[in-house]
Protein backbone atom coordinates (compact mmCIF):
# COMPACT_ATOMS: atom_id res chain seq x y z
CA UNK A 1 0.00 0.00 0.00
CA UNK A 2 1.14 3.63 -0.64
CA UNK A 3 0.06 6.82 1.15
CA UNK A 4 -0.29 9.96 -1.03
CA UNK A 5 0.50 12.97 0.58
CA UNK A 6 -2.73 14.02 -0.04
CA UNK A 7 -4.11 11.61 1.86
CA UNK A 8 -5.49 9.28 -1.09
CA UNK A 9 -4.33 5.43 -0.33
CA UNK A 10 -3.91 3.75 -3.31
CA UNK A 11 -4.33 -0.51 -3.45
CA UNK A 12 -5.30 -3.23 -5.27
CA UNK A 13 -8.52 -4.66 -4.48
CA UNK A 14 -6.54 -8.08 -3.61
CA UNK A 15 -4.84 -6.54 -0.80
CA UNK A 16 -7.76 -4.64 0.39
CA UNK A 17 -9.83 -7.64 0.69
CA UNK A 18 -6.74 -9.82 2.52
CA UNK A 19 -6.34 -7.46 5.26
CA UNK A 20 -10.04 -7.27 5.99
CA UNK A 21 -10.25 -10.71 6.11
CA UNK A 22 -7.18 -10.91 8.02
CA UNK A 23 -8.98 -8.92 10.62
CA UNK A 24 -12.19 -10.44 10.57
CA UNK A 25 -11.39 -13.77 11.33
CA UNK A 26 -14.82 -15.35 12.56
CA UNK A 27 -14.26 -18.53 14.42
CA UNK A 28 -16.81 -21.61 14.56
CA UNK A 29 -17.86 -22.52 18.06
CA UNK A 30 -16.76 -25.80 17.44
CA UNK A 31 -15.47 -27.17 21.03
CA UNK A 32 -14.17 -30.74 21.00
CA UNK A 33 -12.39 -31.21 24.45
CA UNK A 34 -9.92 -30.01 27.52
CA UNK A 35 -8.77 -27.33 24.42
CA UNK A 36 -11.81 -25.60 24.20
CA UNK A 37 -12.01 -24.43 27.68
CA UNK A 38 -8.63 -22.57 26.43
CA UNK A 39 -10.43 -21.22 23.51
CA UNK A 40 -13.04 -19.78 25.91
CA UNK A 41 -10.30 -18.68 27.93
CA UNK A 42 -8.80 -16.76 24.50
CA UNK A 43 -12.76 -15.42 23.95
CA UNK A 44 -12.58 -13.86 28.14
CA UNK A 45 -11.70 -10.99 29.38
CA UNK A 46 -7.85 -11.87 30.37
CA UNK A 47 -6.46 -12.87 26.61
CA UNK A 48 -9.47 -10.80 24.86
CA UNK A 49 -8.72 -12.40 21.45
CA UNK A 50 -11.51 -9.41 20.25
CA UNK A 51 -7.91 -7.35 19.82
CA UNK A 52 -7.74 -8.62 17.00
CA UNK A 53 -10.68 -8.87 15.15
CA UNK A 54 -12.11 -12.35 15.76
CA UNK A 55 -14.19 -11.82 19.60
CA UNK A 56 -17.16 -12.95 17.57
CA UNK A 57 -17.75 -17.34 17.71
CA UNK A 58 -19.96 -18.19 15.42
CA UNK A 59 -22.67 -21.11 16.23
CA UNK A 60 -23.12 -21.59 12.11
CA UNK A 61 -20.71 -22.84 10.37
CA UNK A 62 -22.22 -20.40 7.32
CA UNK A 63 -21.55 -17.85 8.86
CA UNK A 64 -17.85 -18.33 10.22
CA UNK A 65 -14.75 -18.50 8.50
CA UNK A 66 -12.18 -19.77 11.07
CA UNK A 67 -12.52 -23.58 12.73
CA UNK A 68 -10.27 -23.75 15.87
CA UNK A 69 -10.21 -27.65 15.56
CA UNK A 70 -10.27 -27.83 20.30
CA UNK A 71 -9.52 -31.48 20.89
CA UNK A 72 -9.04 -34.77 19.96
CA UNK A 73 -10.91 -35.83 16.95
CA UNK A 74 -11.95 -39.39 17.21
CA UNK A 75 -13.06 -41.57 14.47
CA UNK A 76 -16.83 -41.32 15.47
CA UNK A 77 -16.26 -37.00 15.32
CA UNK A 78 -14.14 -36.75 11.78
CA UNK A 79 -16.86 -37.42 9.44
CA UNK A 80 -19.00 -34.73 11.25
CA UNK A 81 -15.92 -32.22 11.14
CA UNK A 82 -15.52 -32.73 7.38
CA UNK A 83 -19.19 -31.81 7.26
CA UNK A 84 -19.07 -29.01 9.35
CA UNK A 85 -15.44 -27.91 6.90
CA UNK A 86 -17.99 -28.28 3.99
CA UNK A 87 -20.98 -26.31 5.19
CA UNK A 88 -18.23 -22.99 5.85
CA UNK A 89 -18.36 -20.71 3.22
CA UNK A 90 -14.98 -19.62 1.23
CA UNK A 91 -12.14 -18.61 2.27
CA UNK A 92 -12.17 -20.79 4.97
CA UNK A 93 -9.38 -21.37 7.56
CA UNK A 94 -8.59 -24.29 9.75
CA UNK A 95 -6.11 -24.27 13.31
CA UNK A 96 -4.78 -27.27 14.81
CA UNK A 97 -4.91 -26.20 18.27
CA UNK A 98 -3.11 -29.18 20.52
CA UNK A 99 -1.49 -32.33 19.83
CA UNK A 100 -3.94 -34.40 19.81
CA UNK A 101 -5.41 -32.56 16.44
CA UNK A 102 -1.81 -32.29 14.87
CA UNK A 103 -0.79 -36.43 15.51
CA UNK A 104 -2.95 -37.85 18.45
CA UNK A 105 -0.92 -36.82 21.69
CA UNK A 106 -1.18 -38.92 24.72
CA UNK A 107 -4.04 -40.90 22.82
CA UNK A 108 -1.66 -41.99 19.82
CA UNK A 109 -1.50 -45.44 20.85
CA UNK A 110 -5.52 -45.82 20.99
CA UNK A 111 -7.54 -47.55 18.40
CA UNK A 112 -10.31 -44.69 18.33
CA UNK A 113 -8.53 -41.29 17.74
CA UNK A 114 -7.56 -39.76 14.40
CA UNK A 115 -3.65 -39.32 14.01
CA UNK A 116 -3.96 -35.70 12.97
CA UNK A 117 -7.23 -33.54 11.83
CA UNK A 118 -4.77 -32.63 8.83
CA UNK A 119 -6.33 -36.39 7.31
CA UNK A 120 -9.18 -35.10 7.20
CA UNK A 121 -9.23 -31.24 6.67
CA UNK A 122 -6.30 -29.08 5.54
CA UNK A 123 -4.39 -27.13 8.05
CA UNK A 124 -3.20 -23.85 7.99
CA UNK A 125 -1.50 -23.32 11.23
CA UNK A 126 -0.88 -25.49 13.72
CA UNK A 127 -0.58 -24.72 17.73
CA UNK A 128 0.90 -27.40 19.77
CA UNK A 129 0.50 -27.42 23.53
CA UNK A 130 -1.42 -29.98 25.48
CA UNK A 131 -3.21 -27.79 26.11
CA UNK A 132 -1.74 -24.71 24.36
CA UNK A 133 -1.88 -21.62 26.43
CA UNK A 134 -3.85 -18.58 25.62
CA UNK A 135 -1.10 -16.95 24.57
CA UNK A 136 -0.33 -19.62 22.00
CA UNK A 137 -3.65 -19.51 20.58
CA UNK A 138 -3.12 -15.94 19.77
CA UNK A 139 0.17 -15.95 18.65
CA UNK A 140 -1.15 -19.21 16.16
CA UNK A 141 -4.17 -16.19 14.82
CA UNK A 142 -1.94 -13.88 14.32
CA UNK A 143 0.28 -16.23 12.06
CA UNK A 144 -2.85 -17.27 10.59
CA UNK A 145 -3.67 -13.28 9.86
CA UNK A 146 -0.03 -12.58 8.64
CA UNK A 147 -0.63 -15.54 6.15
CA UNK A 148 -3.43 -14.06 4.55
CA UNK A 149 -1.95 -10.73 4.10
CA UNK A 150 0.77 -12.68 2.13
CA UNK A 151 3.26 -12.11 4.78
CA UNK A 152 5.99 -14.31 6.04
CA UNK A 153 6.72 -15.11 9.33
CA UNK A 154 10.47 -14.93 9.42
CA UNK B 1 -50.48 -43.07 14.31
CA UNK B 2 -47.11 -40.75 15.24
CA UNK B 3 -46.75 -37.21 13.53
CA UNK B 4 -43.71 -36.47 15.71
CA UNK B 5 -40.72 -34.52 13.72
CA UNK B 6 -37.51 -36.39 14.66
CA UNK B 7 -34.73 -33.49 15.05
CA UNK B 8 -31.36 -33.99 15.76
CA UNK B 9 -28.98 -31.81 18.09
CA UNK B 10 -25.37 -32.13 18.21
CA UNK B 11 -22.77 -33.18 17.75
CA UNK B 12 -21.62 -29.34 17.02
CA UNK B 13 -24.15 -27.15 19.19
CA UNK B 14 -23.41 -23.97 21.34
CA UNK B 15 -25.17 -25.59 23.88
CA UNK B 16 -23.89 -29.07 24.29
CA UNK B 17 -21.31 -28.70 26.37
CA UNK B 18 -18.51 -30.66 24.21
CA UNK B 19 -19.98 -33.02 21.69
CA UNK B 20 -23.45 -34.59 22.89
CA UNK B 21 -25.61 -35.43 20.42
CA UNK B 22 -29.37 -35.70 21.05
CA UNK B 23 -32.11 -37.40 19.33
CA UNK B 24 -35.40 -35.34 19.79
CA UNK B 25 -38.89 -36.40 18.81
CA UNK B 26 -40.49 -32.93 18.70
CA UNK B 27 -44.68 -32.05 19.00
CA UNK B 28 -44.84 -28.86 17.50
CA UNK B 29 -42.09 -27.09 20.41
CA UNK B 30 -42.33 -30.11 23.15
CA UNK B 31 -40.03 -32.41 23.24
CA UNK B 32 -41.77 -35.78 23.90
CA UNK B 33 -38.71 -38.09 23.89
CA UNK B 34 -34.92 -37.66 24.24
CA UNK B 35 -31.89 -40.23 23.33
CA UNK B 36 -28.44 -38.78 24.11
CA UNK B 37 -25.79 -40.55 21.73
CA UNK B 38 -22.42 -40.30 23.26
CA UNK B 39 -18.87 -41.33 22.20
CA UNK B 40 -18.21 -38.53 20.39
CA UNK B 41 -14.93 -38.01 22.44
CA UNK B 42 -14.30 -41.52 23.35
CA UNK B 43 -10.60 -42.07 23.61
CA UNK B 44 -10.23 -44.97 25.51
CA UNK B 45 -8.08 -43.72 28.78
CA UNK B 46 -9.46 -46.73 30.56
CA UNK B 47 -7.81 -49.10 27.76
CA UNK B 48 -4.10 -46.65 27.31
CA UNK B 49 -4.12 -46.59 31.33
CA UNK B 50 -3.10 -50.84 31.08
CA UNK B 51 -0.35 -50.00 28.55
CA UNK B 52 1.45 -47.14 31.60
CA UNK B 53 3.00 -47.61 34.45
CA UNK B 54 1.11 -46.56 37.29
CA UNK B 55 2.59 -43.15 38.02
CA UNK B 56 1.97 -42.58 34.12
CA UNK B 57 -1.54 -42.93 34.70
CA UNK B 58 -2.25 -39.74 36.03
CA UNK B 59 -1.87 -38.15 32.45
CA UNK B 60 -5.59 -39.80 31.48
CA UNK B 61 -7.11 -39.06 34.33
CA UNK B 62 -6.00 -35.00 33.64
CA UNK B 63 -7.71 -35.16 30.70
CA UNK B 64 -10.94 -36.72 32.06
CA UNK B 65 -12.63 -33.94 33.92
CA UNK B 66 -10.32 -31.49 32.21
CA UNK B 67 -12.24 -28.68 34.37
CA UNK B 68 -11.28 -29.74 37.71
CA UNK B 69 -8.30 -32.19 36.99
CA UNK B 70 -6.84 -31.73 40.29
CA UNK B 71 -9.70 -34.05 41.68
CA UNK B 72 -9.21 -36.57 38.96
CA UNK B 73 -5.45 -37.04 40.52
CA UNK B 74 -6.93 -36.96 44.00
CA UNK B 75 -9.40 -39.59 42.28
CA UNK B 76 -6.95 -42.05 40.88
CA UNK B 77 -4.01 -41.82 44.03
CA UNK B 78 -6.61 -42.46 46.23
CA UNK B 79 -6.73 -45.93 44.46
CA UNK B 80 -3.59 -46.46 43.52
CA UNK B 81 -1.61 -45.71 46.47
CA UNK B 82 -3.84 -47.90 48.50
CA UNK B 83 -2.65 -50.57 45.61
CA UNK B 84 0.58 -49.91 45.92
CA UNK B 85 0.79 -49.57 49.73
CA UNK B 86 2.71 -45.71 49.49
CA UNK B 87 0.92 -43.96 51.73
CA UNK B 88 1.52 -39.77 51.09
CA UNK B 89 2.66 -37.83 53.71
CA UNK B 90 0.56 -35.22 56.24
CA UNK B 91 2.55 -32.55 54.14
CA UNK B 92 1.17 -33.81 50.57
CA UNK B 93 -2.43 -34.42 51.88
CA UNK B 94 -2.81 -31.08 53.26
CA UNK B 95 -1.44 -29.69 49.63
CA UNK B 96 -3.60 -32.23 47.81
CA UNK B 97 -6.75 -31.14 49.75
CA UNK B 98 -5.87 -27.15 48.91
CA UNK B 99 -5.61 -27.65 45.43
CA UNK B 100 -8.43 -29.84 44.69
CA UNK B 101 -10.61 -27.16 46.59
CA UNK B 102 -8.91 -24.51 44.62
CA UNK B 103 -9.65 -26.72 41.55
CA UNK B 104 -13.50 -27.17 42.59
CA UNK B 105 -13.93 -23.39 42.89
CA UNK B 106 -12.65 -23.21 39.39
CA UNK B 107 -14.41 -25.67 37.53
CA UNK B 108 -17.98 -24.40 39.34
CA UNK B 109 -16.89 -21.04 37.74
CA UNK B 110 -16.51 -22.62 34.42
CA UNK B 111 -19.83 -24.23 34.82
CA UNK B 112 -21.40 -21.06 36.22
CA UNK B 113 -19.76 -18.89 32.72
CA UNK B 114 -20.81 -21.68 30.51
CA UNK B 115 -24.34 -21.92 32.25
CA UNK B 116 -25.16 -18.35 31.20
CA UNK B 117 -23.84 -18.41 28.14
CA UNK B 118 -27.11 -21.33 27.33
CA UNK B 119 -29.66 -18.86 29.07
CA UNK B 120 -28.08 -16.04 26.27
CA UNK B 121 -26.45 -14.21 29.61
CA UNK B 122 -22.62 -12.97 27.90
CA UNK B 123 -21.84 -11.19 31.09
CA UNK B 124 -21.15 -13.38 33.63
CA UNK B 125 -19.07 -15.61 31.69
CA UNK B 126 -16.46 -12.70 31.60
CA UNK B 127 -16.81 -12.04 35.29
CA UNK B 128 -15.85 -16.09 36.07
CA UNK B 129 -13.17 -16.47 33.85
CA UNK B 130 -11.23 -13.14 35.25
CA UNK B 131 -11.75 -15.03 38.62
CA UNK B 132 -10.89 -18.72 37.50
CA UNK B 133 -7.44 -17.01 35.65
CA UNK B 134 -6.65 -15.51 38.95
CA UNK B 135 -6.70 -19.51 40.14
CA UNK B 136 -5.07 -20.83 36.98
CA UNK B 137 -1.90 -18.13 37.87
CA UNK B 138 -1.62 -20.04 41.35
CA UNK B 139 -1.75 -23.32 39.37
CA UNK B 140 1.06 -22.44 37.41
CA UNK B 141 2.69 -21.69 39.58
CA UNK B 142 2.03 -24.68 42.17
CA UNK B 143 2.58 -26.94 39.10
CA UNK B 144 3.44 -25.65 35.70
CA UNK B 145 0.79 -25.74 33.35
CA UNK B 146 -2.58 -24.05 33.42
CA UNK B 147 -5.19 -26.95 32.75
CA UNK B 148 -3.96 -30.36 32.97
CA UNK B 149 -1.12 -30.29 36.16
CA UNK B 150 -0.22 -33.25 36.32
CA UNK B 151 1.21 -32.04 39.83
CA UNK B 152 0.62 -35.08 42.27
CA UNK B 153 1.99 -38.05 42.07
CA UNK B 154 2.37 -41.59 43.63
CA UNK B 155 3.65 -41.04 47.06
CA UNK B 156 2.76 -37.27 47.34
CA UNK B 157 2.88 -34.05 45.24
CA UNK B 158 5.33 -33.10 42.21
CA UNK B 159 6.84 -29.95 43.82
CA UNK B 160 6.36 -28.19 47.37
CA UNK B 161 4.33 -25.25 47.82
CA UNK B 162 6.41 -22.08 48.89
CA UNK B 163 5.14 -19.47 51.02
CA UNK B 164 5.16 -17.16 48.31
CA UNK B 165 2.04 -19.36 47.05
CA UNK B 166 0.79 -19.44 50.43
CA UNK B 167 0.29 -16.23 50.28
CA UNK B 168 -1.16 -15.60 46.70
CA UNK B 169 -3.61 -17.86 48.11
CA UNK B 170 -4.75 -16.20 51.06
CA UNK B 171 -4.20 -13.36 48.80
CA UNK B 172 -7.19 -15.04 46.49
CA UNK B 173 -9.39 -16.05 49.43
CA UNK B 174 -9.76 -12.88 50.89
CA UNK B 175 -11.09 -10.91 47.60
CA UNK B 176 -12.35 -13.48 46.43
CA UNK B 177 -16.01 -13.68 48.29
CA UNK B 178 -16.42 -10.22 47.53
CA UNK B 179 -16.44 -10.98 43.60
CA UNK B 180 -18.45 -14.24 44.10
CA UNK B 181 -21.21 -11.86 45.43
CA UNK B 182 -21.12 -9.82 42.43
CA UNK B 183 -21.50 -13.01 39.44
CA UNK B 184 -23.89 -14.40 41.77
CA UNK B 185 -25.69 -11.15 41.31
CA UNK B 186 -25.29 -11.23 38.48
CA UNK B 187 -27.53 -14.36 38.12
CA UNK B 188 -30.53 -13.65 40.93
CA UNK B 189 -30.99 -9.81 40.05
CA UNK B 190 -32.25 -10.96 36.96
CA UNK B 191 -35.70 -11.58 36.66
CA UNK B 192 -35.08 -13.30 33.19
CA UNK B 193 -33.06 -16.13 34.95
CA UNK B 194 -35.21 -16.76 37.98
CA UNK B 195 -38.32 -17.21 35.75
CA UNK B 196 -36.92 -19.20 33.42
CA UNK B 197 -35.13 -21.57 36.18
CA UNK B 198 -37.47 -21.63 38.88
CA UNK B 199 -39.60 -24.62 39.14
CA UNK B 200 -38.14 -26.18 36.25
CA UNK B 201 -37.04 -29.57 35.53
CA UNK B 202 -37.64 -30.98 39.24
CA UNK B 203 -35.77 -34.31 40.18
CA UNK B 204 -37.70 -35.80 43.17
CA UNK B 205 -35.30 -37.73 45.84
CA UNK B 206 -36.34 -41.00 44.89
CA UNK B 207 -35.75 -40.88 41.08
CA UNK B 208 -32.57 -39.17 41.34
CA UNK B 209 -31.18 -41.79 43.93
CA UNK B 210 -32.84 -44.46 41.67
CA UNK B 211 -30.84 -43.35 38.79
CA UNK B 212 -27.63 -43.07 40.81
CA UNK B 213 -27.16 -39.39 40.20
CA UNK B 214 -24.67 -37.61 42.20
CA UNK B 215 -23.36 -34.64 43.59
CA UNK B 216 -24.53 -31.01 43.83
CA UNK B 217 -27.89 -32.48 41.58
CA UNK B 218 -28.56 -35.37 44.15
CA UNK B 219 -27.76 -32.74 46.92
CA UNK B 220 -30.41 -30.13 45.39
CA UNK B 221 -32.53 -33.03 45.45
CA UNK B 222 -32.94 -32.99 48.79
CA UNK B 223 -29.97 -36.13 49.73
CA UNK B 224 -27.24 -34.71 51.61
CA UNK B 225 -25.18 -37.12 50.14
CA UNK B 226 -21.37 -35.73 50.34
CA UNK B 227 -18.54 -38.64 50.00
CA UNK B 228 -16.08 -36.09 52.01
CA UNK B 229 -18.54 -36.22 54.36
CA UNK B 230 -19.63 -39.84 54.05
CA UNK B 231 -16.36 -41.59 53.51
CA UNK B 232 -13.38 -38.85 54.32
CA UNK B 233 -10.55 -38.95 52.04
CA UNK B 234 -7.08 -37.71 52.76
CA UNK B 235 -7.93 -34.75 55.81
CA UNK B 236 -11.47 -34.09 55.12
CA UNK B 237 -12.49 -35.36 58.58
CA UNK B 238 -9.89 -32.32 60.35
CA UNK B 239 -12.15 -29.91 58.53
CA UNK B 240 -15.23 -27.90 59.10
CA UNK B 241 -17.26 -27.56 56.10
CA UNK B 242 -20.93 -27.68 55.64
CA UNK B 243 -22.67 -30.01 52.80
CA UNK B 244 -25.42 -27.66 51.27
CA UNK B 245 -29.09 -29.47 50.66
CA UNK B 246 -32.01 -28.05 49.11
CA UNK B 247 -34.96 -29.81 49.14
CA UNK B 248 -36.84 -28.21 45.54
CA UNK B 249 -34.86 -30.48 42.93
CA UNK B 250 -35.22 -27.64 40.60
CA UNK B 251 -32.96 -25.48 37.78
CA UNK B 252 -32.44 -22.34 40.44
CA UNK B 253 -31.94 -25.39 43.60
CA UNK B 254 -29.04 -26.90 41.64
CA UNK B 255 -27.34 -22.98 41.13
CA UNK B 256 -27.41 -21.76 44.62
CA UNK B 257 -26.33 -25.55 45.28
CA UNK B 258 -22.79 -24.89 42.93
CA UNK B 259 -22.75 -21.32 44.25
CA UNK B 260 -23.01 -22.55 48.05
CA UNK B 261 -20.36 -25.20 47.37
CA UNK B 262 -18.04 -22.46 45.85
CA UNK B 263 -18.52 -20.61 49.47
CA UNK B 264 -17.41 -23.67 51.03
CA UNK B 265 -14.81 -24.51 49.22
CA UNK B 266 -13.39 -20.68 49.82
CA UNK B 267 -13.69 -21.79 53.91
CA UNK B 268 -11.92 -25.19 53.44
CA UNK B 269 -8.99 -23.47 51.26
CA UNK B 270 -9.07 -20.69 54.20
CA UNK B 271 -8.56 -23.46 57.15
CA UNK B 272 -6.69 -25.76 55.12
CA UNK B 273 -3.74 -23.16 53.99
CA UNK B 274 -3.02 -22.08 57.82
CA UNK B 275 -2.66 -25.93 58.58
CA UNK B 276 -0.55 -27.37 56.39
CA UNK B 277 2.29 -28.96 58.73
CA UNK B 278 5.90 -29.12 57.98
CA UNK B 279 7.66 -32.24 56.75
CA UNK B 280 8.50 -34.12 53.40
CA UNK B 281 6.32 -33.22 50.89
CA UNK B 282 6.77 -36.82 49.12
CA UNK B 283 7.27 -40.11 50.21
CA UNK B 284 10.62 -41.61 49.94
CA UNK B 285 9.14 -45.06 49.30
CA UNK B 286 7.89 -43.81 46.08
CA UNK B 287 11.43 -41.62 45.05
CA UNK B 288 10.58 -40.00 41.77
CA UNK B 289 13.18 -42.35 40.21
CA UNK B 290 11.95 -45.66 41.16
CA UNK B 291 8.57 -44.63 40.62
CA UNK B 292 7.78 -46.88 38.00
CA UNK B 293 9.09 -49.99 39.76
CA UNK B 294 6.06 -50.34 42.02
CA UNK B 295 4.33 -52.74 41.73
CA UNK B 296 0.40 -53.44 42.97
CA UNK B 297 -1.85 -56.84 43.50
CA UNK B 298 -5.15 -56.75 43.83
CA UNK B 299 -7.69 -54.96 43.34
CA UNK B 300 -9.32 -51.51 45.09
CA UNK B 301 -12.21 -49.36 44.73
CA UNK B 302 -12.08 -45.59 45.80
CA UNK B 303 -14.30 -42.73 45.25
CA UNK B 304 -14.38 -39.13 45.92
CA UNK B 305 -16.12 -36.17 45.58
CA UNK B 306 -15.13 -34.26 42.06
CA UNK B 307 -17.13 -31.45 40.97
CA UNK B 308 -19.49 -33.53 39.46
CA UNK B 309 -20.27 -35.93 42.40
CA UNK B 310 -18.84 -38.97 42.98
CA UNK B 311 -15.85 -39.79 41.00
CA UNK B 312 -15.04 -43.73 41.55
CA UNK B 313 -11.95 -45.88 40.11
CA UNK B 314 -11.47 -49.40 40.34
CA UNK B 315 -7.90 -50.37 39.85
CA UNK B 316 -6.64 -54.55 38.90
CA UNK B 317 -3.16 -54.78 39.63
CA UNK B 318 -1.53 -58.53 38.82
CA UNK B 319 1.98 -58.12 40.03
CA UNK B 320 3.49 -55.83 37.45
CA UNK B 321 4.22 -52.42 37.04
CA UNK B 322 1.45 -51.79 35.02
CA UNK B 323 -2.36 -51.65 35.89
CA UNK B 324 -4.45 -54.78 34.35
CA UNK B 325 -7.75 -52.68 34.00
CA UNK B 326 -8.61 -49.54 35.05
CA UNK B 327 -12.02 -48.78 35.71
CA UNK B 328 -14.00 -45.31 36.31
CA UNK B 329 -16.93 -44.40 37.67
CA UNK B 330 -17.74 -41.38 36.21
CA UNK B 331 -20.11 -38.83 37.69
CA UNK B 332 -21.93 -36.92 34.50
CA UNK B 333 -22.20 -40.27 33.20
CA UNK B 334 -24.87 -41.50 35.29
CA UNK B 335 -25.73 -38.17 35.81
CA UNK B 336 -26.54 -37.55 31.69
CA UNK B 337 -28.83 -40.95 32.13
CA UNK B 338 -31.86 -39.02 33.78
CA UNK B 339 -32.53 -36.19 31.21
CA UNK B 340 -34.65 -37.91 29.42
CA UNK B 341 -36.75 -38.41 32.14
CA UNK B 342 -36.46 -35.08 33.37
CA UNK B 343 -36.80 -32.93 30.43
CA UNK B 344 -39.88 -35.10 28.86
CA UNK B 345 -42.73 -33.01 28.02
CA UNK B 346 -40.68 -29.91 28.31
CA UNK B 347 -40.14 -27.28 25.52
CA UNK B 348 -37.06 -26.82 23.81
CA UNK B 349 -35.40 -23.77 25.28
CA UNK B 350 -36.25 -25.95 28.48
CA UNK B 351 -34.35 -28.93 27.69
CA UNK B 352 -31.28 -26.70 27.08
CA UNK B 353 -31.86 -24.57 30.43
CA UNK B 354 -32.05 -28.56 32.39
CA UNK B 355 -28.95 -29.66 30.34
CA UNK B 356 -26.49 -26.61 31.88
CA UNK B 357 -27.41 -27.55 35.09
CA UNK B 358 -26.21 -30.93 34.72
CA UNK B 359 -22.59 -29.44 33.91
CA UNK B 360 -21.69 -32.13 31.34
CA UNK B 361 -17.92 -32.79 30.95
CA UNK B 362 -17.60 -34.91 28.10
CA UNK B 363 -13.83 -36.09 28.33
CA UNK B 364 -15.74 -38.06 31.60
CA UNK B 365 -18.53 -39.43 29.96
CA UNK B 366 -17.23 -40.88 26.92
CA UNK B 367 -13.56 -41.42 28.79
Amino acid sequence: MKTGETGILTTTIDKALEWGRSNSLWPLTFGLACCAIEMMAVQGSHFDISRFGSEIFRNSPRQSDLMIVSGTVTKKMAPRLKRLYDEMPYPKYVIAMGVCVIQGGPYVKGYSVVLGVDRVVPVDVFVPGCPPTPDALTYGIMTLQKKIRGETDR
Amino acid sequence: MSNLVELNMGPQHPSMHGVLRLRLKLDGEIVREIEPIIGYLHRNAEKLCEMDYFCDNIVYFDRMDYVGAMNMEVGFLEAAEKLLGVEPPERAQWIRVVAAELNRIAAHLVWMGAFGLDLGMLTPFFYCFIEREKILNIFVELSGTRQQYNYMSIGGVYQDITPKIIEEIKEFIKQFPKKLEEIANLFLKNDIFLSRNRGLGVIEKETAISYGVTGPILRASGVPYDVRKEEPYLVYDKLNFDIPVSQKGDNLARFMIRLEEIRQSVKIVDQAITKIPDGPYFNPKAKKSLMIRLRGEGEVYARTESSKGEFGVYIVGDGGVKPYRVHVRSPTFKNLSIIPAVAKDKMIADLIAILGTFDLVFGEIDR
